[in-house]
């Protein structure tokens, strides 16, 4: 019986893993599904959706050769879900401010108080090692409207964040 | 007045032109009716282009007047012929397609512009629209030449940041 699986995978970045770990899955006969892939740092890193008929254990000895020959760490679970389930956001919010301890977890606390879902988070960090500049771009659902979220987030406007709340509406035709 | 069937990609009738309409007969209204049942019929479309039913004539319909939050708008619209005759300005918005389910974009459009089109019996009119109802418009008449938003999708990454830019 196929069954979905996360297949997470991080690793030094160089060329050609992507489509060396893909076309190893597609010589097995998975299907792949919704992917995540990024460098973070000097990191290359993957969050795939598989779809396989194989057990766990096949699908990880299948993969451990080519993890071990492009020295990245690979690691596969099973898990529930399946394709065609995106919930649409309705609220997008940009955060920036002067990179500290805890901005993240400020930012994050109080929009979850005011009923916010997080479904996408980018963040990255610019500016220089002098001036390092945080910078946050989050998308979700706000279950009790963008008036509780603008009143949750308002005291960190003391502390030099910056945090834009803004609809996100979708044209549908 | 039947709903019809929404094609969905990828049905290749959504990549090709439409053609002109020349006959403002009773079957063009009827199919008109028909159009807006189907329009009706999908979660929350605020337009609907001939192609998405299989007709491939450029007929679209338009009705931005029911958003939750309201926006400028001329009600609901029946566009025969669409032309768009002036563009002003561009912004980024998301979009959905009915023939595209489970998928939202980004997409860049004409922040203004000036629509020409014939209503149902062939009388001439204008329109000078903007925002949300210009980009509905936008978004259909590309379906009368064989276009959808995937065409245009932006990645969401450049998206950041762009409201300081924008600002009024
Ligand atoms: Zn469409």
């Amino acid at each position: 019986m196929s069954q979905w699986y996360m297949l997470t995978l991080v690793g030094q970045d160089r060329p050609g893993i992507v489509s060396q770990l893909t076309q190893v899955l597609y010589e097995a006969g998975c299907n792949l599904g919704e992917a995540s892939m990024i460098r973070l740092a000097g990191n290359f890193t993957t969050m795939l959706m598989v779809h396989s008929a194989l057990p766990q254990r096949d699908l990880e000895s299948l993969l451990k050769p080519l993890a071990d020959r492009l020295d990245v760490r690979l690691h596969v679970d099973a898990i529930a879900g399946s394709l065609h389930d995106h919930p649409a956001s309705d609220v997008r919010i940009t955060v920036y401010g002067a990179d500290r301890a805890g901005i993240v977890a400020r930012v994050t606390s109080a929009l979850a108080e005011a009923g916010f879902n997080i479904l996408d988070l980018e963040s990255t960090v610019g500016g220089n090692e002098q001036s390092p500049i945080y910078m946050m771009y989050i998308e979700g659902q706000a279950a009790q409207g963008l008036d509780e979220l603008r009143d949750a987030v308002r005291p960190l406007a003391d502390e030099d964040i910056d945090i834009t709340i803004e609809a996100v509406d979708i044209m549908v035709g | 007045m039947p709903a019809r069937d929404i094609l969905v990609y990828p049905d290749e009738r959504l990549k090709y032109e439409s053609m002109e309409v020349e006959s403002f007969d009773d079957e063009l209204q009827e199919f008109i009716m028909d159009l807006e049942a189907s329009r009706c019929a999908g979660p929350g479309a605020v337009g609907i282009a001939a192609p998405q039913v299989g007709r491939l004539q450029r007929i679209v319909i338009v009705d931005v007047s029911a958003m939750r939050k309201s926006v400028p708008n001329h009600g609901h619209l029946v566009l025969i012929n669409p032309v768009i005759a002036e563009w002003e300005g561009h912004e980024i918005g998301r979009e959905g397609c009915l023939s595209v389910p489970d998928f939202t974009g980004n997409v860049i459009r004409a922040q203004r512009i000036r629509l020409q089109a014939q209503d149902p019996h062939g009388e001439l009119c204008e329109f000078e629209m903007q925002g949300f109802e210009a980009r509905a418009v936008q978004h259909e008449i590309d379906h009368l030449d064989g276009l959808l938003f995937l065409d245009r999708v932006v990645s969401r990454r450049t998206d950041i940041f762009r409201r300081k830019v924008y600002k009024k």
